[in-house]
């Protein structure tokens, strides 16, 4: 092994290259020329600046190189160093008009000590640097490069390093390579370059961390033995962990934990290390990032427009989903009350009402955004997990109620009468409440939708969210468009009165459908408070009715019914949601399901076992009415039985942020969600929002049956 | 074991809290979460007084993990800005608490007169320096580098973790260039307002833990 291979000095035995250098510098007996520096050396590193030319040519470009020979068990750094350590710094002093690029990292290797991973190099560190020769100097003369170098050193203790590197290369017509050793230095560093990887790199969420996935030809378990991922910086990912590797064929999945800022919409740009059966180790850059497409199909992300159509599409299918119905009561009134309006207040009406509409969507988009912002992990539906909401909603239902069963009348002058009745106002307040009452229904396309605008820039998340608003208001928006539509309405007449007072009893029915949500939120201090509210709404209105009715005296009876309402005020602040660990778990009576884990999910998934998750809330009624309809049934478990299927149930009536990341990872924000995990470890398959018997049946069957 | 007292119920209740934590599969070098609350622990510190976190409330508290042998902290130690930030914060009546978690035989692991002794010479100003030879006050907190800095609020949340300042390297000039993450943060939180750069990459040499 040489230390000052190219120097040509007199007792040196010159090889060819070498005494023809020689001889042409002759004249400069100061300066001696050499590929490679004087070394700087420790008992830990021997260091040097070497050059794959002998000379340099004008107009050209070549490479140098910082070279760290490193005695065993001490490693320098990759540029992102890992948990800890520092990564290699070279600064060049160039002659004028030369240029010089980055370092051209190697590709590293992972090295453990203790608890912390370290990215780096054992052994032989070459790290290249292009340089470019500026045309204007001239053969014969010395291009000088001189290099600033600092290193950490480290084995079980770190010792920081530099030195000072001066190499002088002649100035030729032609270049000269340099010699086999340097050149084969050369060709290591080379070898270990990271290569554009030729697959389709992404991520996916597996439980709680994600896995990094890439899929192509010529990969397999025989190829790709072992694989290592070293991401570009610090942050994203957790190294400390060993990954775990399934490979299979053409394609191979990469198990990492989530670092401290993951970030589920940004890229993960690194290098991918992937050791072949006969131990050569290759490496490929890759920027992946997570796939948000529902299906496991390679496509990346849905295109803007069709997400457009999504939404619009969702937001239609709102006006028909379960949970909407009280709405559609109030709606219906409406509907009945502009039979009898002249053509321009039906479209005046019509228009604000989706004005109400598209002003509640930009709302929640913007309040979205911003808790997105505040990195909050939230979903659509969120504002149902707050105790306080749910009551407020409950009591302003019974409101609505009592006002269309005639216990007191809305006659303000200046906002028109408020139950989603009369005046300009009224239309759009209505349209306002229809969205917040809407809000907990996920309807089949709005999940993608919403899981592509949370992942989208702000404008573009506006877009989709009034694009859902459009798809919510556009039966109305119909009526706009062809007031004809309004003439083939019923005409007004007593009915409506009739209707109106019918219209009260789903408001009731929701009434209770919330307070028993609010139970399961609260338990009985929280049930206690929600009808004591009840109570004191209900006397404040008829006390509020009585007042407007009756002859004089008025002021004591609006006091008394002002009073009651801010009694029940005071009541929302004492509801808190449960404490976790005194929550009732959410299993079946009939013991059919699991609870909910990623790490349950993880280890079953680790089995090969088939799993069914069924993601619910129980202010989610479409989820209520699938379980009934299509869960629970005696044929449906049986079929999970019979094929080994494990059920496993996550209940998102409280905000839980492990089950908001699994549907983010399906590009979802809401439940009912529904998946089947086959047995292996095959992708899983996602079922509609809206299920029946026989597609749960016809999608078990397709599980091959328990051995 | 010198110094380190996880009372039974202390232990049965974080370990419910890990448990519950979300039910989450927690490493065992899983990071706490900042804003939430920082884990709770008792220990004695060099000088045998007994330094419980939960009993620290009202007050911030700093966890700085240091290694005297470590070219990271030495480079801040040499420059003089460890010791300023104690002074600074423990005149804003911050209580700064010093980690030794090296493990016996390992680089950094000192005795608590030894300790006491570096205090000293090193004209450090922390309120107490805790011994952690085991690990254990380390790896609850997921303390990867020395240094490596925490920030806890005056209601036991953990408002900060992550390095002292912005420049990965053992180089003293850097001290000055680097954007000191620590100490914004440190300020933040003293005067109430958020931090605004909450989790950042904690930079130096590997913790040496007891394996």
């Amino acid at each position: 092994m040489r230390r000052v291979p190219g120097r040509c000095r007199a007792i040196a035995p010159p090889q060819i290259v070498c005494a023809l250098l020689g001889l042409a510098f002759a004249m400069l007996p100061q300066t001696s020329f050499a590929a490679e520096s004087a070394p700087v050396t420790s008992p830990r590193a021997t260091v040097s600046l070497i050059s794959d030319v002998d000379a340099v040519q004008p107009g050209s470009t070549f490479r140098i190189a910082l070279r760290q020979k490193l005695a065993p068990h001490w490693h320098t750094y990759w540029k992102n160093p890992g948990d800890a350590g520092e990564p290699t710094r070279i600064a060049l002093n160039l002659p004028m008009g030369a240029s010089a690029g980055p370092i051209e990292w190697p590709g590293p290797e992972r090295i453990e000590a203790g608890a912390a991973v370290s990215f780096g190099y054992r052994d032989e560190a070459v790290l290249p640097i292009t340089v470019t020769v500026p045309n204007e100097v001239h053969a014969g003369g010395v291009f000088a490069v001189e290099a600033d170098a600092s290193w950490l050193v480290c084995a079980e203790q770190c010792i920081p390093e530099s030195g000072s590197f001066d190499l002088r290369l002649p100035i030729a017509a032609a270049a000269q390579p340099a010699d086999p050793e340097i050149s084969a230095a050369f060709d290591a560093a080379d070898a270990r370059r990271p290569q554009p990887s030729p697959w389709v790199a992404r991520l996916t969420t597996v439980g709680d961390g994600f896995s990094l996935i890439l899929s192509g030809p010529g990969l397999s378990a025989e190829t790709a033995r072992e694989v290592a991922f070293f991401p570009d910086s610090w942050g994203p990912v957790d190294y400390a962990h060993p990954a775990r590797l399934i490979a299979r064929s053409d394609e191979i999945a990469l198990a990492l934990e989530r670092g401290p800022t993951f970030d589920a919409s940004q890229r993960v740009p690194g290098v991918v290390a992937i050791t072949d059966g006969g131990g050569v180790t290759r490496w490929f850059t890759v920027a992946p990032r997570m796939n948000t497409a529902p299906a496991p199909s390679p496509a990346t992300t849905v295109p803007l427009w069709e997400a457009l159509v999504f939404a619009f599409v969702g937001g239609l299918i709102l006006n028909l989903m379960p949970c909407v119905f009280p709405i559609l009561a109030m709606k219906a009134t409406a509907v009945a009350r502009l039979s009898g309006g002249e053509l321009r207040e039906v479209r005046l009406s019509a228009l604000l009402y989706t004005f109400g509409i598209l002003t509640a969507f930009t709302a929640l988009a913007a309040l979205l955004l911003t808790l997105r912002a505040g990195g909050t992990a939230v979903g659509w539906g969120f504002q149902f997990q707050s105790p306080a909401f749910i009551a407020a909603m409950a009591w302003l239902l019974l409101v609505i109620g009592l006002n269309l069963s005639g216990v007191f009348d809305v006659r303000t002058p200046s906002l028109g009468t408020w139950n989603g009745g009369r005046g300009r106002a009224g239309s759009f307040f209505t349209g306002l409440l229809a969205v917040v009452v809407a809000t907990p229904c996920t309807a089949p396309f709005m999940g993608v939708a919403i899981g592509a605008a949370l992942v989208l820039p702000a404008i573009l998340c506006i877009t989709l969210f009034l694009a859902m608003g459009v798809g919510l208001a556009f039966p109305y928006a119909l009526l706009a468009v062809f007031p004809g539509a309004s003439r083939r309405l019923p005409r007004p007449g007593p009915w409506m009165l009739r209707l109106r007072q019918i219209m009260a009893l789903p408001m009731y029915a929701s009434v209770a459908w919330l307070i028993w949500v609010l139970t399961r939120q609260t338990g009985e201090s929280g049930l206690i408070a929600g009808l004591a509210g009840c109570a004191l709404i209900g006397a404040g209105a008829w006390l509020f009715g009585v007042a407007q009715r009756g002859p004089g005296r008025k002021s004591w009876a609006f006091g008394a019914s002002a009073a009651a309402l801010a009694a029940s005020v005071v009541l929302l602040l004492t509801l808190r949601p449960v404490d976790e660990a005194t929550q009732t778990e959410v299993t079946d009576t009939a013991g059919q399901s699991e609870r909910y884990s990623a790490q349950r999910l993880d280890t079953l998934r680790a089995e090969g076992k088939p799993v069914f998750i069924n993601m619910t809330a129980d202010w989610c009624l479409s989820c209520l009415v699938n379980e009934r309809i299509a869960l629970s049934t005696d044929t449906v478990q049986r079929a999970l039985k019979d094929r080994g299927v494990v059920y496993l149930k996550g209940d998102w009536t409280r905000a839980d942020p492990e089950i908001t990341r699994y549907l983010r990872a399906f590009g979802r924000d809401g439940v009912p969600f529904y998946a089947l995990y086959p047995a292996g470890s095959g992708a899983p398959l996602v079922l509609p929002p809206v299920l029946t018997e026989t597609a749960m049946l016809d999608a078990i069957a397709a599980i091959p049956r328990n051995n | 074991m010198p110094g380190y007292s996880i009372s039974r119920r202390q232990t049965l209740i974080l370990g419910g809290v890990a448990l519950l934590g979300l039910g989450l599969p927690l490493p065992a070098f899983a990071a706490p979460q900042v804003g939430a609350p920082a884990p709770e622990f008792a220990m004695v510190d060099t000088k045998g007084t007994l330094r419980k976190l939960s009993d620290l409330r009202g007050k911030v508290v700093v966890l700085e993990w240091t290694n005297a042998d470590c070219p990271f902290t030495i480079k801040h130690y040499k420059s003089a800005n460890m010791q300023t930030l104690q002074k600074q914060a423990t005149g804003e009546g911050v209580v700064w608490l010093s980690v030794i978690s090296s493990a016996p035989g390992e680089q950094g692991y000192v005795d608590a007169a030894e300790a006491n002794r570096l205090t000293v010479s090193r004209d450090a100003a922390p309120t107490a320096v805790l011994l952690d030879p085991d690990g254990k006050l380390g790896r609850l907190y997921g303390a990867v580098t020395t240094p490596h800095m925490f920030v806890v609020d005056a209601k036991g949340v953990l408002r900060y973790m992550g390095g002292i300042d912005s420049i990965a390297s053992t180089n003293v000039a850097d001290v000055e260039k680097a954007k000191p993450l620590f100490r914004e943060a440190m300020q933040a939180v003293v005067t109430g307002r958020t931090v605004a750069n909450p989790v950042t990459r904690p930079y130096g040499c590997s913790i040496k833990y007891a394996t």
